[in-house]
């Protein structure tokens, strides 16, 4: 039979946010496909240039809507680390009880949309609803529903009382209730049984090589989680474990993000029973001495790396995000190929797919309007000439 | 007016059919797109049904900034939609570019491209705001149809 290759994106329905994969088709068979993105790329690193500390918070929130305290965080951790600010033991409680507000509400969102690209909508209905009961709490604590800005420079910019702290456990104890029972539907549901096991194949060698992240990699039996391996915040005083699964397929994608959240509930519980007393932030001064950081952050969906140069003014030389999508994104080819069409969407889903987070990289040739690509030793020696101007050398000669 | 028009009037008043398509948005009010439409909002009590193609849409809802690589393609979905068709722009973003505005590969505003019914502020907007949105546009569709046929 003849090959033909089919466009999926940017508009369908079973993508939520504009990205375009050309698949290779023979019959119903996967034989190839690309991934294509650029589609979101909106210009946040550029446009980071030319704000001040204090405005970045706001606009590195808006890289993305259910990552957003992640990527502040981490853009924060970076810039109190070239300023050597001491963050108070509270704020940073607040921190990880909001991070871990986040994962919830994340994972909750995701095991809908996966329920929903299997066809399961009565699940989706039942998921969104309880995922209200978060959202609640996140509104309580900072006072928007999606967007929290509960973080500042040095600090958090709200403190939490004994009644609000009442209310989420309140609400953290009917979600346990309930992700019993979403535990017992994950694994024992015969429709998802029969439509997430061995789909998406990612064996824990193309897990490594592909470098997949967070819960993907997490599914493929790959031992990786920030918040174990170089605890921020107050990871390392908490106690919770790593969920691995190896059945390196879909299904191990469901059962380690429902088993996060029982993990996340546990470090709710602990955050809020042993609340740290003091201030909840610290002045930091409007101007950030120069230097350089880098911050390692564990977002829902993987490991979120932010870069800040600073020099000497309040406005940062250079911000740079790796989102975990991006990173997420080199395995889908793979996981594709041999499979059938009718598992596509449900497969991409699998690595709950960010393309906010991940469409700030692209090369757009102004002069001629064509964009370019560059193959690998050009971007490399791009990127050295490109620093070196700036006064950075990373090269190693 | 003729009984096939007052068929047509009632279907489009009572169940408006809506196809939702990010230009380039953060994602917050595309979770509070379908947030509305889950349980706790329940927007399809007024009729509100998302549709997967826009050949069978009566109203576009569009989030985010129009980004450079979308605007052609926000476009052509605009042209495949049946008349009469409606925009709904929702957040800020989308009504004019919001925090985005002045990014070297951000257009502006939803308007700047196609013609926008009604505009939903907010940052990210809240699922009230756009039931209330979306009541507003029923409104104000029932109204100038009325007033279409009194002229006749």
């Amino acid at each position: 039979m003849a090959k033909i290759t089919i466009p999926l994106g940017p508009q369908h329905p079973a993508l939520k946010e504009p990205e375009n994969f050309m698949l290779v088709l023979d019959g119903e068979q996967i034989c190839d496909a690309t991934v294509n993105l650029g589609y979101n790329h909106r210009g946040i690193e550029k446009a980071a240039e030319n704000r001040n500390y204090i405005q970045d918070i706001y606009l590195l929130e808006r890289i993305c809507g259910i990552c957003s305290h992640s990527h502040v965080s981490c853009y924060i951790g970076c810039v109190e680390e070239i300023a050597k600010v001491e963050v108070p033991q509270r704020a940073k409680a607040i921190r990880t009880l909001v991070a871990e507000l986040e994962r919830i509400h994340s994972h909750l969102l995701w095991l809908g949309v996966a329920a929903y690209e299997m066809g399961f909508e009565t699940m989706f209905m039942y998921t969104w609803r309880d995922r209200e009961q978060v959202l609640d709490c996140l509104e309580m604590l900072s006072g928007n529903r999606v967007h929290y800005g509960i973080n500042t420079l040095g600090g958090v910019r709200r403190d939490i009382n004994a009644q609000q702290a009442k209310e989420i456990i309140k609400k953290i104890n009917y979600l346990e209730e309930r992700t019993k029972y979403y535990v017992n539907l994950a694994t024992e549901e015969p429709t998802v049984l029969a439509r997430t096991q061995n789909v998406g194949k990612l064996p824990y060698k193309v897990a490594l090589e592909r470098n997949a992240l967070g819960p993907t990699a997490r599914a493929s039996g790959v031992k990786m989680d920030v918040r174990k391996q170089e605890p921020y915040f107050i990871y390392d005083k908490l106690d919770f474990e790593m969920i691995t699964y190896d059945s390196e397929d879909v299904f191990g994608r469901v059962v380690v993000r429902v088993l996060e959240l029982v993990e996340s509930y546990k470090i709710i519980k602990q955050v809020l029973s042993a609340l740290p007393e003091g201030a909840i932030s610290v002045k930091v001064p409007w101007k950030i001495p120069a230097g350089e950081s880098v911050f390692r952050y564990e977002a829902p969906r993987g490991e979120d790396i932010h870069y800040v140069k600073s020099n000497g003014s309040e406005i940062p030389e250079r911000v740079k995000v790796r989102a975990p999508t991006l990173s997420n994104f080199q395995s889908i080819p793979y996981m594709l190929k041999g499979d059938y069409l009718a598992d596509v969407p449900i497969t991409i889903a699998a690595i709950d797919p960010c393309m906010s987070c991940t469409d700030r990289a692209v090369v757009y040739d102004a002069k001629n309007g064509k964009t370019r690509t560059f193959d690998w030793e050009e971007l490399r020696k791009y990127s050295i000439e490109f620093y070196k101007k700036k006064g950075v050398n990373f090269s190693t000669k | 007016m003729k009984i096939k028009e007052k068929i047509i009037l009632w279907s489009r008043l009572k169940s408006p059919w809506i196809l939702h398509f990010n230009t380039g948005a953060c994602n917050g009010c595309d979770i509070e797109i379908v947030d509305a439409l889950t349980p706790k909002y329940d927007v399809e009590r007024f009729g509100l049904v998302l549709k997967a193609t826009p050949r069978h849409a009566d109203v576009l809802v569009v989030s985010g900034p129009v980004t450079r690589q979308q605007a052609k393609r926000l476009k052509r979905i605009y042209e495949q939609m049946p008349e009469p068709k409606f925009v709904l722009a929702v957040g800020a973003c989308a009504c004019s570019g919001g925090v985005f505005d002045g990014c070297y590969s951000v257009l502006g505003g939803l308007d700047k491209i196609i013609p926008v019914s009604a505009y939903i502020p907010g940052c990210p907007v809240r699922p009230e705001a756009i039931i209330d949105g979306v009541v507003k546009l029923i409104g104000a569709l029932e109204s100038g149809a009325k007033k279409e046929i009194e002229a006749k």
